[in-house]
């Protein structure tokens, strides 16, 4: 009996070191700051959600795409919780192509909820001819198509430093200390003010680039919040259910001299 | 076993049972005659069962929604995790699931080991279970190529070639995999379809697994034959049952904390990137359980035998009970085995963790020492072992406290009784 729980214990312990040992994968170096959304209680913080998505507006959206994300979940349950009327807006302030039209002709209207956000280049060979030959990937799941996760995006968007004197850049490529091979075509984004916050937040480079990593963290994980409430109640039911069938178990086996 | 005497007590029963005996093989499955002393290890069996059935339900949901085409499998996914009503539940424990299922077979595996459990009378279920190992790792590699990720695609790639170092036929057979010249849209509908077959001929083939061990029944942690069922064992219902319910729960909390708080943990960044066949990742690296074979084929520098010694590694597992010599079952009674059971454990370990390493320097050095060790144990250490090893006494049964003197006497002892009983 003891035995198992040191086995289950074993396992916990072994899971939550490999989810710190992966995303620590490069922890040493990696930047940080206090998520939100952390541990099995994290949730998002809206107001940091929402001033994320004004910067990925402002500033991310001209070159990256969020092709999976509909204007709808800007006010879906567990996202930036926008209003209705707020996503709706939003929406409305984009031009999508739809059609064909009955005389056979594409034409542009104003967006609407049930609509995947707009993409800023109409293919990618048109991404990579702006982008000098780079494409600009799509943000909907890249927090979780880079190990280290959600400290990596932040780390390269504040990793931007002169180059040490024996690395030689090409034109248009920059120095990013968190970057794989540290070289990296886009160049540095962020600045302290570069965005105005209706919210009166301070627009520093740390506070817009946790601001929208936080946003990139629920667009790629739309249903986080969900996910910690239902394992919470899932693991309690679980352990009271256990601890039934643990006495219900001595009672049976108390039947017979063998222990369990 | 009391089934060949039981007769339903309801007419209608009667009437059904002697035109289709179910309620003969309900009450010969809740009357089974279990060992008593058989510890927690021996619950995996119920676990496995569990992970087939949470693997095919989850599954049937999945296939209604994901899309088997290269350039809508990857969104189609990203539609589950969005926009399906508790989606990203069903892939995550779709997902986590394979990763659990391994763990627990892993355990079952190594627990037959430890205890003999592939030895006469218990051969054919050892193979049949072989043969269940064998297609969950055909079923997993599939599966992980289904989301049309990067490591979907490269590890499809990597594996599908190694059938090309097949002398002569090698490249064709390749291209008749692929269906095509490359990875592509026709091995994505194929591994796809295959993905679907392979659960129910698992299935098929637990149903087997289980009818075999039905037969001489299990093996327990003493390794020793029941002496008399009536002092030994205990019906599987309630006993077994409970227990393996509490187990199963245990499992299931561990289950859950990978579902809920960390669902990417075993999965590869990399695969959250759609597939490019332009642009190769870094490492191509197998999910985890499969790690240990693919070091294994790294370590061999040549292709042809590095592909024969990973499938070597496998195979070998089926020779099992004619490589071990040793007619004591459970390693509690050979001190010398206990050892290098525990040796074997540590070197597929090892053969793991640099199997996620790149394949270059001291990790192939590691990999190479550790790939030869894996085929000594079985080819050497086991058969000379049961010749020279000096066991200790068993008990004369599992209830008997007292030791019945030298390990042959209780063997002889066992073999008499079975003859008694035939």
């Amino acid at each position: 009996m003891q035995r198992i729980f040191k086995i289950l214990f074993f396992l916990l312990v072994l899971n939550t070191n490999l989810a710190s040992s992966i995303s620590a994968e490069n922890s040493s170096k990696l930047l940080t700051t206090d998520w939100s959304f952390k541990g099995p209680f994290g949730k998002f913080d809206r107001a940091s959600l929402q001033r994320g998505y004004q910067v990925y507006n402002e500033v991310c959206a001209s070159c990256h795409s969020l092709k999976y994300v509909s204007y709808r979940n800007l006010s879906e349950k567990g996202g930036p919780e926008f209003s209705v009327k707020e996503a709706k807006a939003i929406a409305a302030s984009f031009e999508i192509t739809d059609g064909p039209n009955q005389d056979g002709e594409m034409f542009t209207r104003p967006a609407k909820l049930s609509d995947k956000f707009v993409m800023p280049y109409s293919n990618e060979e048109e991404a990579k001819s702006v982008n000098g030959g780079a494409y600009p990937p799509d943000m909907s799941v890249l927090v979780k198509a880079r190990a280290g996760g959600a400290d990596y995006i932040y780390s390269v968007l504040l990793g931007y430093v002169d180059p040490p004197e024996n690395i030689k850049l090409d034109d248009g490529v920059y120095y990013n200390k968190y970057m794989y091979g540290n070289k990296i075509k886009m160049p540095k984004q962020l600045s302290d003010g570069l965005v105005e916050y209706s919210d009166g937040t301070n627009a520093t480079e740390e506070q817009m680039a946790k601001d929208v990593v936080s946003f990139l963290m629920w667009t790629a994980e739309p249903h986080l919040e969900q996910r910690h409430k239902t394992g919470f109640r899932a693991i309690v039911y679980l352990i009271i259910l256990t601890v039934l069938v643990y006495f219900s178990m001595k009672k049976i086996w108390s039947r017979v001299e063998t222990n369990v | 076993m009391s089934d060949h005497n039981y007769t339903p007590s309801s007419k209608f029963g009667k009437w059904f049972n002697d035109r289709l005996p179910l309620l003969t093989l309900a009450n010969h499955l809740t009357d089974y005659p279990t060992p008593k002393n058989l510890n927690y290890w021996w619950t995996f069996g119920g676990i496995l069962t569990f992970c087939l059935i949470t693997q095919i339900i989850t599954g049937l949901v999945l296939a209604m929604h994901y899309i088997a085409h290269a350039d809508l499998a990857f969104s189609s996914v990203e539609h589950i995790m969005r926009d399906v009503n508790y989606g990203w539940l069903i892939r995550y424990i779709h997902a986590n699931g394979a990763s659990m299922f391994f763990l627990a077979v892993y355990i079952h595996i190594f627990r037959s080991l430890f205890y003999g459990s592939y030895k006469a009378p218990r051969e054919i279920i050892w193979i049949l279970g072989i043969m269940i190992y064998l297609l969950m790792m055909a079923a997993a590699f599939m599966g992980y190529v289904l989301p049309w990720g990067q490591m979907s695609f490269w590890g499809a790639t990597v594996i599908t070639n190694l059938f090309s170092a097949i002398p002569l036929v090698g490249e064709s057979i390749t291209t008749w995999l692929w269906g095509g010249y490359s990875v592509d849209n026709p091995t994505l509908t194929r591994f796809f379809t295959l993905h679907y077959l392979i659960p129910f001929l698992i299935l098929g083939l637990v149903v087997l697994h289980i009818w075999a061990l039905h037969v001489p029944g299990n093996n327990n942690p003493i390794g020793i034959d029941i002496q008399k069922p009536s002092k030994d064992t205990v019906p599987f219902h309630p006993y077994i049952v409970v227990k393996d319910l509490f187990a199963l729960l245990l499992f299931m909390i561990v289950f859950a904390f990978f579902v809920f708080y960390s669902p990417n943990i075993l999965g590869h960044a990399d695969n959250y990137i759609e597939a490019n066949p332009l642009v190769t990742p870094a490492h191509i690296v197998p999910e985890w359980y499969l790690l240990p074979f693919y070091a294994i084929l790294r370590s061999v520098p040549d292709k042809l035998l590095g592909v024969v010694a990973m499938l070597s590694a496998i195979f070998i597992l089926a020779a099992l009970p004619w490589l071990d010599t040793s007619k004591i079952r459970s390693a509690v009674f050979r001190p010398l085995y206990k050892q290098f059971y525990w040796i074997l454990v540590i070197d597929v370990l090892v053969l793991g963790y640099v199997g996620a390493m790149p394949a270059e320097g001291l990790y192939l050095l590691i990999a190479r020492v550790a790939t030869a060790y894996y085929f000594l144990h079985f080819l050497l250490i086991l058969p000379v072992l049961g010749k020279i090893e000096k066991t200790t006494p068993l008990p004369l049964s599992i209830t008997s406290p007292v030791l019945g003197g030298s390990a042959d006497l209780a063997m002889a002892k066992n073999t008499d009784i079975r003859k008694e009983k035939l």
